[in-house]
């Protein structure tokens, strides 16, 4: 195994259920993967197949009931998460271990001063006076490149635009100097080119401070320019992880697969666009009626008899590429 | 020139903003700011642009579904701009819409067919079998099955949903149909499949799109031409290969280089524009972009720029003396 000394994030067999109405699911099921310092991982997927549930396992913030957290560890740093109690939780949450949402207004309070609100993050965790609290509020507004950082940091959040107030929330959260940042779709509610900027300005900061990245994205796109690693997931498991350039050279899961050839892209010179899109057939199975064997041969063109009956192993593919499907041998061959 | 189904001239449409108890005008909202293109049968025109830019405000203005301020809509080389409720009747009937949220715009207490059918029964086309026949016939061409038409939304997914109001949307056989925003709240596996429906089925029945979407990739696969939009004006507008892979103006350049491409080994994302989009309330004077614009010149800030060109259209006053802007 490589040297582990660097690893930020060792998630093993994390389970988290959910009992609902229509019965009991798992949200995510058997998930395990780490992350280094300075590395981005990124977690794609469908709606609904359990990214955000994974991210709020992370943070020990699946809302109990309905969800719960019953099997796995979530080693940061060397400690497990899933052991501490909520008091103990709350010294690392914040500190050690962030998170970004898409919709900023879940982590900012509304009736709180920008600047304050980054204040009261940081004295939470570090004993400082409100002096360098203050000093710190405003250089990190300064470091997510906030024009006149001491003048926004008087302003309530309302006063913020979407992208600006994005920034923000990126400032609160990395105020501590976290080893772990988990942003779930940070740029999906955004312009197009604010979602560049603020994609570029977490790239940019995460390299500075050496932090470790989880990145939730839908968008194909993104994980190509931002991720080093990816998973992919689909109704609560991984079904393909890979480096991101083997990933996108060559997919082993026919759902990747699939996945890759459905975007639309903007035409690029020499380049002849496809007439049509690929289609996967079907939908997303319900979580409360998932298949027995693999959930996603409903929908796969190369299933046979055997997805059906068996779930297929994550195998290893050479160079820690992952995936779990019984004919990943054969998915190269099929256009 | 061939004969245009749609052709919009100079639209705008201004909304006052109120403050204060006496609710006394402060200023004026420019959502659509002097609009000007032309569609004609069985094109796809493609409007992309920021959100706030006055893309659904063109959608609706054309539809009659919103009043323009000014400016002039003729279908079918028809004024329909200023015609009552009930000479506007027989034109309703060519012009349809598919909305974005596909959750939002069906009622959760008809059954899918009486959704798609309610049209085709308001204008008395027909009835009892005849209707029934028709309403299954519809749910097939959109790919879903006509045993589906006794159930409810909630009964559906969202790409479901969206196949439902698509049919709704071909129920009366339009020419144009408007859509805004269609596949933007759907998985991208369930976005294939619309747009491939979307594309079929004007292959078939030979209508045109408006097609609305803040999704380049998405426009650029669905449109023959695409005009970019700013804060309420049409930047630019050409042929979709033309407009992508020789874009003009400095936006439109932004734009493209702000799409993260789906290749690890294409270049990285590399934003063009810092800031963010100016409020349309009291936009800025001069061309609306110059506040963002790497190239703006001293003129850009009090000269507003007109469309100029045959095919490929740009207006912008970096590009007015050299033709290309770089
Ligand atoms: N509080 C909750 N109560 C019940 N079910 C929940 C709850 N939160 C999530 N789920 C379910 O868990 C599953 C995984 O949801 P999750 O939010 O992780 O999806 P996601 O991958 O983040 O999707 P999206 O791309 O839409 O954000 C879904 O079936 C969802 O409905
Ligand atoms: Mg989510």
């Amino acid at each position: 195994m490589a040297d582990r000394s660097d690893l930020v994030l060792d998630v093993k067999n994390l389970k988290t259920v959910f009992f609902t109405n229509s019965g009991l699911f798992k949200a995510v099921d058997d998930l395990s993967f780490t992350v280094k310092r300075g590395e981005t991982l990124a977690i794609v997927g469908e709606s609904g197949c359990g990214k955000s549930v994974t991210a709020l396992s992370l943070m020990r913030l699946v809302p109990d009931p309905p969800g719960r957290i019953v099997d796995g560890s979530v080693l940061l740093e060397g400690t497990d998460l899933l052991a501490l109690n909520e008091t103990e939780m709350r010294k690392i949450r914040g500190n050690r271990i962030s998170m970004i949402f898409q919709e900023p207004m879940t982590s900012l309070n509304p009736v709180i001063r920008i600047g304050d609100q980054i204040i009261e993050a940081v004295r939470l965790h570090r004993n400082l006076s409100s002096r360098e609290a203050k000093d710190i509020a405003v250089e990190m507004l300064r470091l997510v490149r906030i024009p006149e950082p001491a003048r926004r940091a008087k302003e309530y959040p309302h006063q913020l635009s979407g992208g600006m107030r994005q920034r923000a929330m990126i400032a609160m959260a990395l105020a501590c100097r976290p080893a772990l940042l988990i942003a779930d779709e940070p740029t999906t509610a955004l312009d197009v080119t604010i979602q560049a900027q603020i994609l570029a300005l977490i790239l940019d900061l995460q390299k500075e401070l050496g932090t470790g990245l989880v990145l939730i994205t839908h968008d194909l796109g993104v994980v190509a320019q931002a991720a080093q690693r990816v998973i992919v997931m689909y109704a609560g498991r991984k079904v393909e992880e890979a480096g991101v350039e083997a990933l996108f050279a060559a997919p082993r899961h026919p759902y990747t697969r699939g996945l890759m050839a459905s975007i639309p892209a903007v035409p690029a010179p020499g380049v002849a666009a496809p007439a049509r899109l690929n289609e996967i057939p079907g939908t997303v199975p319900s979580l409360v009626r998932l298949p027995k064997g693999c959930a996603f041969a409903p929908r796969c063109p190369l299933a046979v008899k055997r997805c059906e009956a068996e779930y297929p192993p994550l195998t290893d593919w050479g160079g820690g590429h992952l995936a779990a499907c019984w004919r990943a041998a054969d998915v190269a061959e099929v256009a | 020139m061939s004969k245009m189904l749609l052709e919009v001239t100079d639209l705008r449409k201004h909304y006052p903003v109120r403050a204060g108890v006496l609710r006394r005008q402060v200023g004026t909202v420019h959502s659509v700011d002097g609009v000007s293109f032309s569609l004609g049968a069985g094109e796809t025109l493609g409007l992309v642009g920021e959100s706030g830019c006055g893309k659904s405000t063109v959608a609706r203005s054309v539809l009659r579904l919103v009043e323009p301020t000014s400016g002039q809509i003729r279908l079918d080389g028809e004024d329909i701009t200023h015609l009552s409720k009930t000479a506007l009747r027989p034109h309703r009937r060519s012009m349809q819409i598919v909305f974005q949220d596909p959750f939002a715009s069906l009622n959760p207490r008809m059954t899918a067919g009486d959704i798609v059918g309610e049209p085709i029964a308001v204008h008395g086309l027909a009835t009892g079998q005849a209707l029934e026949a028709r309403v299954a016939q519809l749910f097939e061409q959109v790919g879903l099955r006509p045993d589906q038409m006794r159930n409810f939304p909630h009964q559906f997914s969202g790409g479901q949903r969206q196949r439902i109001c698509i049919a709704r949307a071909l129920a009366l056989e339009p020419r144009l149909i408007v859509c805004d925003e269609p596949v933007s709240a759907l998985d991208v596996s369930i976005q294939a499949q619309v747009i491939n429906l979307l594309i079929d089925l004007q292959k078939q029945h030979g209508f045109s799109y408006l097609f609305i979407a803040h999704d380049l990739a998405v426009v650029a696969h669905i449109s023959h031409r695409v005009a970019v939009m700013y804060l309420g004006r049409i930047v630019e507008i050409a042929g979709k290969d033309e407009l992508f892979r020789n874009p003009r103006h400095p936006y439109t350049q932004a734009l493209l280089a702000s799409v993260p491409i789906a290749n690890p080994l294409a270049k990285k994302l590399a934003p063009l524009v810092d800031g963010d989009v100016p409020s349309p309330v009291n936009p800025p004077r001069g061309c609306a972009f110059h506040t963002r614009c790497r190239f703006a010149m001293e003129r850009c800030r009090t000269e507003r720029p007109v469309l100029k060109g045959n095919e490929h259209q740009v207006a912008c006053l970096l590009n007015e003396g050299t033709g290309r802007g770089q």
